[in-house]
């Protein structure tokens, strides 16, 4: 007897008998609903979000003067969080027997403010050669790079930019190279990982840079080393993008009959569907033509901005967002009709020619135009911990030359606006029914100098409390600091 | 055009252009007056200057024939100290050749040069950009720093106070700038403790005991000079470092050889707030520096002005890396300390007098007081709150046209876009 043979032949039916079983389940299935969307293969993620927001009762803040981001003020109302959620804003609301009630009288309440433009965590402190992790100034085109392999979360920034009610931010790629690679959104929670701290649900986004950076930096190392060199970079890359876009278009999973033959579960595989090796690099410039990852383009000068517009156009991207943008306010009108949103500063100007027509009013010109998009953004680790601080000074400035923006306006350059950029919009930075109760207790008018965050909560968490010492997270690097050995601790305040 | 009109506008451009001896006679009536110095705060108040300078402070005074300003009540101070910068050495950062306030003889060749004599001021450009754009937001001095650099040395050189009136030359005696600490240590051999193997050195070849022409010597001529003046108590030696055990030595150091000393930065200063307030040093710090930006600043805090002044410290505010297009975020960096425990009229001291009695011009300038120059700020509100603006600006008394290259931008593309581009001025055909 041929063993081998009989008992491959009787293997070979008995598995056959079992994978027979498995194609009328799917069948079934796909008879119960559509066939569902494929994540597209440019944004699948290995490295997915394990964040978990931190159980907590429901809270009840009553009585504050609240900014809900969606242009409304209300005075003497209150707001219930449950279940990580914002349940309800409004007067004298109901709510469950064991909810926390927080006084608000006195006080005022925002969404939490979100920070588009951050280098925390890839350009950490301390400053060191070690951390030096936000540019991969090896090549001008990095799109393979995600800035979220470079952060580190004991980056003591996180938490001093938490004390100044940042609920959420993106930490993207330094501006050294034409594409930087991918940025990330991240809650603003303490955690061991950055997996910990990823918004889950949130699109990637990508970093780009015109201008003076990318020519400096590499000027003198195979280029570009000119303006015209920077443009002709992006079409490079975009071209090389469309062309593997044509090729690897994901296909819908269809449920194929299987025959007795067939291994698997019978949807395509990646392999099949690329028809070859992944290239990261593709993948990110792909997601980007498919609006799958917000573009965000570091760029000063306004005749640059309009260059990266039709720089879009020419490969059909949408930029979702110019960063620094300082001078936006020229072309304020574009801006808007484009639907692009301008991440710029109250008053940074003159450290780079590009940045030498600066104005402390853009941030009010650029939101003055119907359907402006105009948002705060701080590129800096102290910046990050006082942007109520900096859209102060823009009311101020506006104000001078007889621009009102009450406040309820002006909470969302840092709430709704941002969120908008990061494509978060329907899950945070405004407080609606649904939405996650990311949310910030201030002492007061949030637009001034002296205004703190009294509490900062994050999907109903109550993460940070100025007056609670056990819900201050200190992170791991400043545990431990500046023992003197005579009772006086250094340390972050 | 009318002769009447033309003459009347004539004298106008005249006298915009005279010289500050000519200063202005005016009356600012019904302010808030933060005097900044003894008085305190003075409400519902009139400030009547005269030539130039503050000849009166009180409540219904009158002058005939002079201008009048009605302050309704808001906040007047003196004009503010912008921290130490390059306002005027700087006009765009990153363009070298407009940039003047460190020298680098040595760059090429990697070299030391010691040159305590360098001298920024002689570079200072009054008609630079920046110089508008910080006094119509109520910046009236600063103290244009020397900085350290590679191809320098630790001695960054010397500069001095300058008024942000237009006028070219500083007031004031020279201040010599040092760097210390784990920052500058590329400079001394890796290591900060070279610092102290280098100004030893130094003052060797001061006190005669090493020969000019000796190998290793690190000094001209005029450097000896420059710093036996420093080394005899004759200036004040700006010392910017953070570290606490750094600053022990740097007190330590200057005790041993009568120097007087200011510390900027000092973000661990307040571990050490009994010492400086012993020993006189005034600190500048960066009220917003509250993270260990590298290994020296670990002990870094919002409070440090609140717990160095509540030691008895003089405490005055700059910003960090020496900002200069932004110099009037320092009244923000003030409002801040105020935020965090400082007592506000030690919020404004940090502004104006403090500097002023540090860098030796008190005579003249840092309160609002009889006798002294009417450089004031009229605000729109509390002057230390980012919701308040500057509304209105004198040097001598004299308004000065609140006006900066910024501004024209802004109005520039304010207005409605017309038949002709924006480049063309408004209202032409």
């Amino acid at each position: 007897m041929h063993r081998p043979f009989f008992t491959a032949l009787v293997a070979t039916a008995l598995s056959a008998a079992l994978l027979a079983a498995q194609p009328p389940a799917l069948a079934q299935e796909a008879a119960q609903k559509p066939a569902a969307k494929p994540v597209s293969r440019f944004i699948q993620d290995p490295y997915p979000s394990t964040y978990k927001p931190i159980a907590s009762p429901p809270v009840l803040i009553q009585g504050a003067t609240v900014l809900t981001g969606t242009g409304t003020r209300l005075d003497g109302a209150d707001v219930l969080m449950q279940g990580g959620k914002i349940v309800a804003v409004g007067a004298d609301l109901d709510a469950p027997a064991d909810a926390l009630r927080v006084d608000g009288r006195g006080r005022w309440v925002t969404p939490g403010i979100i920070d588009v433009h951050s280098h925390l965590g890839v350009y950490p402190s301390p400053g060191a050669r070690a951390h030096q992790d936000g540019n991969e100034s090896t090549s001008p085109t990095t799109p393979n790079v995600w800035a979220e392999h470079s952060i580190w979360p004991q980056d003591p920034g996180f938490a001093t930019a938490l004390a100044g009610g940042v609920t959420a931010l993106q930490i993207l790629p330094g501006s050294a190279n034409l594409i930087g690679g991918r940025g990330v959104t991240l809650k603003n929670v303490a955690g061991a990982s950055y997996q910990a701290m990823k918004f889950p649900g949130a699109p990637w986004g990508l970093k780009m840079a015109c201008g003076e950076n990318p020519k400096r930096v590499y000027g003198e190392r195979g280029g570009p080393s000119t303006r015209m060199g920077n443009i002709a970079g992006y079409r490079a890359a975009f071209i090389d993008a469309s062309e593997y876009l044509k090729k690897h278009r994901p296909k819908q999973v269809t449920v194929q009959k299987k025959r007795w033959w067939q291994s698997g579960s019978g949807s395509t595989d990646s392999d099949k569907d690329s028809g070859g090796k992944r290239d990261l690099k593709m993948d990110t410039l792909a997601g980007a033509i498919n609006g799958e990852i917000m573009v965000h383009i570091h760029c000063y000068r306004a005749d640059e901005m309009t260059t990266m517009i039709d720089l879009s156009k020419e490969f059909g991207f949408k930029i979702s967002a110019f960063h620094h943008g300082v001078e936006a306010y020229k072309i304020a009108d574009k801006l808007a009709a484009e639907k692009i949103c301008g991440a710029l500063w109250a008053d940074w100007w003159g450290f780079k020619l590009e940045a030498y027509d600066g104005i402390q009013e853009n941030i009010a010109l650029v939101d003055r135009v119907q359907n402006g998009c105009a948002i705060v953004h701080s590129d800096s680790e102290e910046g990050i911990q006082r942007l109520n601080q900096e859209a102060a000074k823009v009311i101020a400035h506006a104000q001078r030359i007889g621009m009102e923006i009450p406040p309820e306006r002006a909470v969302r350059w840092l709430t709704a606006n941002p969120a908008k950029s990061l494509g978060i919009l329907d899950k945070t930075g405004t407080l609606e029914p649904g939405k996650m109760a990311d949310v910030v207790l201030w002492n007061g008018n949030p637009f001034s100098v002296y205004a703190k965050a009294d509490q900062v909560y994050i999907d109903g968490a109550r993460v940070y409390d100025r007056n609670d010492k056990s819900r201050q997270p200190v992170s791991d690097f400043m545990l431990g600091q500046g023992m003197l050995g005579q009772g006086m601790e250094g340390g972050v305040q | 055009m009318n002769r009447r009109i033309r003459n009347t506008a004539m004298t106008l451009v005249l006298c915009a252009l005279a010289p500050t001896a000519f200063g202005q006679t005016l009356l600012i009536r019904n302010a808030t007056v933060h005097t900044a110095g003894a008085q305190g705060t003075l409400r519902e108040t009139d400030v009547l200057v005269r030539d130039g300078a503050i000849a009166a402070i009180g409540r219904g005074l009158s002058a005939s024939g002079v201008d009048v300003v009605d302050a309704q009540g808001k906040p007047l101070t003196p004009a503010m100290f912008g921290g130490i910068t390059a306002i005027g050495l700087e006009e765009v950062g990153l363009e070298d050749p407009t940039t003047d306030q460190s020298l680098a003889l040595g760059a090429q060749t990697k070299q030391m040069t010691v040159r305590p004599e360098f001298d920024v001021t002689v570079a200072y450009n009054p008609a630079s950009s920046l110089l508008p754009v910080a006094r119509i937001d109520g910046i009236g001095f600063t103290l244009l720093g020397a900085d350290a650099t590679a191809g320098g040395s630790m001695i960054g050189g010397q500069g001095a106070v300058v008024r942000l009136d237009g006028s070219a030359d500083p007031i004031g005696p020279k201040v010599l700038f040092v760097q210390l600490g784990g920052r500058g240590a590329n400079l001394t051999g890796n290591t900060r403790a070279g610092q102290w193997m280098l100004l030893d050195q130094m003052i060797d070849e001061v006190r005669g005991r090493m020969p000019q022409n000796a190998p290793m010597a690190l000094l001209t001529t005029a450097g000896r000079e420059t710093m036996a003046r420093y080394l005899g108590g004759g200036g004040r030696i700006m010392v910017e470092v953070h570290r606490a055990a750094d600053i022990r030595q740097v007190l330590r150091w200057s005790q041993r050889h009568g120097v007087r000393i200011a510390i900027s930065g000092g973000a661990e200063a307040w571990t050490l707030a009994p010492q400086l307030a012993a020993a006189k040093v005034p600190v500048f710090v960066d009220p917003l520096v509250n993270l260990p930006g590298d290994f020296d600043q670990i002990g870094a805090t919002l409070e440090n002005a609140a717990r160095l002044r509540a030691a008895g410290v003089q405490v005055g505010f700059t910003q960090s890396d020496r900002a200069s297009h932004n110099a009037r975020k320092v009244r923000q960096a003030a409002g801040n300390a105020v935020a965090n425990g400082l007592a506000w009229d030690d919020g404004l001291a940090g502004l104006t007098r403090v500097p002023a009695e540090v860098l030796g011009i008190a005579d003249k300038l840092g309160t609002i007081a009889v006798g002294k120059r009417a450089d004031l700020v009229l605000w729109s509100g509390d002057p230390l709150d980012v919701a308040s603006v500057a509304t209105q600006v004198w040097f001598d008394g004299r308004a000065i046209p609140m006006r900066s290259r910024q501004t024209d931008l802004r109005d520039r593309y304010l207005r409605a876009a017309g038949d002709l581009p924006r480049a063309y001025p408004a209202g032409g055909h």
